[in-house]
């Protein structure tokens, strides 16, 4: 997206303009155009070279599955007959995805809103510094931390959800077991995806005009006032792209959801119960056991994975490019 | 605050590895300082370099042999073993990466052995059975410290048609001892593995009316929670009270996770090396000349013979390998099938090849060229 805009002026700009400067200068900028179209079109190259790959080497696997590749819910592709769908595997992916979605972004619009214009601008340096370490910490700890510390602690959680809101499916249990579920891999991937969230969305709130905020607090606004009408609409595509980055990256985190989930090939709503999976952790659990046809499943899995963030993102674009017109900002 | 969280966890990971790594040199040193005098004679090296790639389920066992190998042999060869997974060891294989595979399954006959059998050109790709091991039904119920289960009883837990511990399926098997009334958690594995595939092929086998699912190497089954690799499903069997789980012997051991004995007709046997491959001798070759893959009876019923078992296999040509390639992959493997390399799989968890079976497999060695 950036790359393609600079690379169009720089091409097209200095050649009105260098007969004054003289042959040199012309060529530099030649190369330096071309150098850069090249960079561009190595990107497109390597997405198109991904998809490519994804599609010849899961194609065999597909012809082979004798179920439907997108309703079934099981996965036993090195069997014969060979079997195997994502439909739960796309169940798991969204609907943890989305509960990360729930409890990450309204804390991190909340801690980027504080870092950016509430607290002490000191302080407010250090704790920014503290986010960004946390989208540092490496996935793996995330899941140990997940299955060894955060498990037993919400369980009980987990339990009242289930006593008092228990009419609602979502939180009914009907095995009274509240470990390895969904739920819990929601709010792994909600931690893991915070900083991603806030650190996007502070770079945004602090871009707010300055004279918009001036004139908004000179007029007596207080300053939630002044968040809400200078701060928030001119943010709001910035907001938005924070939430859909942090939605890619929920969607696509492996080892963590890996480590943390029962991995079941069932569609279960009572998202507290053990089960459910996602199809980047599925990948790494049954790749290395996996033979031909299992390798062809699981990257056929991953080509799906691919095109749904792909999706996702574009989605995330397409919203930004028709906010921007009306945000306000200019 | 959170830091320092993190650095207990990295520490307590840290801790375990140096553990788990103490324990393999430890029962390397033993292992190693009682039989190297036997086999300082008997293995008959080669020089240069081996590559191999496969199976995690044997890598102990490879890690063992290949430290003995190089000790006995010198510096003038090298092996090295990856422990990559059965399918993509298979892969390296057939992509002439390695010189022979570790796999938990024997080649599949519709897709997998024909490549290999290209790859190796001048003659067939064969299997060879050269690891045993015996799976562990392990629980953790307080006050409970011997447990007899029968086949049925195991279908029915991990079926999810047995849901308390002092069902009168488990209590019958059990007299004097007090179960609980408390409902059970079965572990399972959350990832594709040899062991699973064989223990749920010892469920159909053996109760078959009670095991109705699909097998293979991913847990079908619902219900029951998943860890991710033996020591995922052991350590959320340790802690979790009321829960039962099937892991490797070794890991069982090493954890110390009280087992149960199973019985399958004959009276209650316990999973050690001898009851493990007393049933392992059993096993039929189902595969021609020296290709030997083989079908285990998991439905054994001879007393003292412990019916969970699984076997792994080494992968390679039996012709058709680089004339020093294949001296080496000769050497390396007619130690391992040696009486001095089978004895030391006992000593880790692992469960020695005998009998007839024996026999073909240093047959089928010879033969390599």
């Amino acid at each position: 997206m950036t790359v393609t805009p600079t690379t169009t002026e720089s091409s097209s700009a200095p050649a009105p303009s260098s007969p004054i400067r003289g042959r040199s200068r012309r060529r530099g900028d030649q190369v330096f155009s071309t150098l850069s179209m090249l960079a561009g079109i190595l990107v497109l190259a390597i997405m198109a070279g991904i998809a490519i790959f994804l599609i010849i080497k899961a194609i065999p696997a597909l012809r082979v599955n004798t179920a439907n590749f997108l309703t079934t819910s099981a996965w036993l592709p090195d069997n014969t007959p060979s079997v195997f769908g994502i439909a739960a595997l796309a169940f798991g992916t969204v609907v943890s995805s989305l509960i990360a979605l729930l409890l990450a972004v309204p804390v991190g619009y909340g801690v980027a809103l504080a870092l950016a214009h509430y607290a002490p601008k000191r302080i407010a340096a250090a704790l920014a510094f503290v986010v960004d370490l946390l989208a540092a910490v490496p996935s793996i700890i995330f899941g140990l931390w997940g299955l060894a510390w955060l498990m037993p602690r919400t369980e009980g959680l987990f339990a009242w959800l289930d006593t008092h809101l228990g009419f609602i499916p979502i939180f009914h249990n009907t095995l009274g077991v509240y470990s390895r579920s969904l739920a819990l891999a929601g709010i792994v991937l909600a931690i893991m995806i915070l900083p991603t969230v806030s650190a996007i969305s502070r770079e945004v709130f602090v871009q707010a005009p300055p004279a918009h905020i001036e004139a908004s607090l000179a007029l007596g606004a207080t300053r939630w006032e002044m968040v809400r009408m200078a701060v928030l609409p001119f943010s709001k595509p910035g907001m938005i792209s924070a939430a859909m980055l942090g939605l890619g990256r929920a969607l696509g985190e492996t080892i963590a959801v890996a480590l943390v989930l029962s991995a079941t090939f069932q569609i279960n709503w009572h998202l507290t119960e053990p089960g459910g999976n996602t199809f980047a952790a599925n990948i790494a659990l049954k790749f290395n056991e996996a033979g031909i046809n299992g390798q062809g499943a699981l990257i056929a899995a991953g080509l799906v994975l691919f095109v749904l963030t792909l999706v996702v993102n574009v989605v995330a674009r397409l919203v930004i490019a028709r906010r921007a017109e009306f945000s306000g900002a200019n | 605050m959170k830091i320092t969280r993190y650095g207990q966890l990295a520490g307590v990971a840290l801790v375990g590895t140096l553990a788990l790594a103490a324990c393999g040199s430890d029962t390397q040193n033993t292992a190693g300082g009682s039989s190297s005098p036997s086999g300082s004679s008997s293995i008959d090296c080669g020089t240069g370099s081996l590559k191999a790639s496969g199976s995690t389920a044997q890598a102990n066992a490879m890690s063992d042999w290949i430290n003995e190998y190089q000790t006995q042999c010198g510096s003038g060869v090298t092996v090295d073993y990856q422990g990559v997974g059965s399918g993509a060891g298979i892969t390296d294989f057939t992509n002439k990466q390695t010189d022979f595979a570790g796999s938990d399954s024997s080649l599949k006959p519709d897709s997998e052995q024909p490549k290999a059998d290209a790859r190796c050109s001048a003659g067939p790709a064969i299997n060879i059975p050269m690891v045993g091991g015996a799976i562990a039904i392990t629980y953790n119920v307080q006050g409970v410290s011997k447990l007899t289960l029968t086949s049925q009883a195991i279908a029915g837990i991990f079926a999810g048609k047995i849901t308390k511990w002092n069902d009168p399926a488990i209590a019958a098997a059990n007299p004097g001892v007090t179960l609980p009334g408390s409902a059970i958690i079965s572990f399972h594995r959350s990832d594709a593995s040899g062991t699973t595939d064989n223990f749920t092929q010892f469920l159909a086998a053996a109760a078959p009316d009670v095991w109705t699912f699909q097998l293979g190497k991913s847990w079908t089954a619902p219900g029951g929670q998943g860890g991710k690799g033996n020591d995922g499903v052991s350590t959320g069997v340790k802690g979790t009270p009321n829960s039962i789980g099937y892991v490797e012997l070794s890991y069982a051991q090493n954890n110390n996770l009280p087992v149960t004995a199973v019985d399958n007709g004959a009276g209650a046997v316990e999973p050690t090396a001898d009851t493990a491959s007393k049933a392992l001798g059993q096993a039929k070759i189902t595969g021609t000349g020296n290709n030997l893959p083989v079908k285990i009876n998991y439905n054994i019923k001879d007393a003292g013979a412990y019916p969970i078992v699984l076997v792994t296999y080494e992968i390679t040509c039996e012709k058709g390998l680089d004339a020093a390639q294949a001296k080496l992959v000769k050497s390396f493997l007619t130690y391992t099938a040696s009486d001095a390399g089978q004895s030391k799989l006992s000593t880790t968890g692992y469960v020695p090849i005998s009998g007839d079976l024996l026999t073909k497999v240093r047959s089928a060695i010879s033969a390599i060229s």
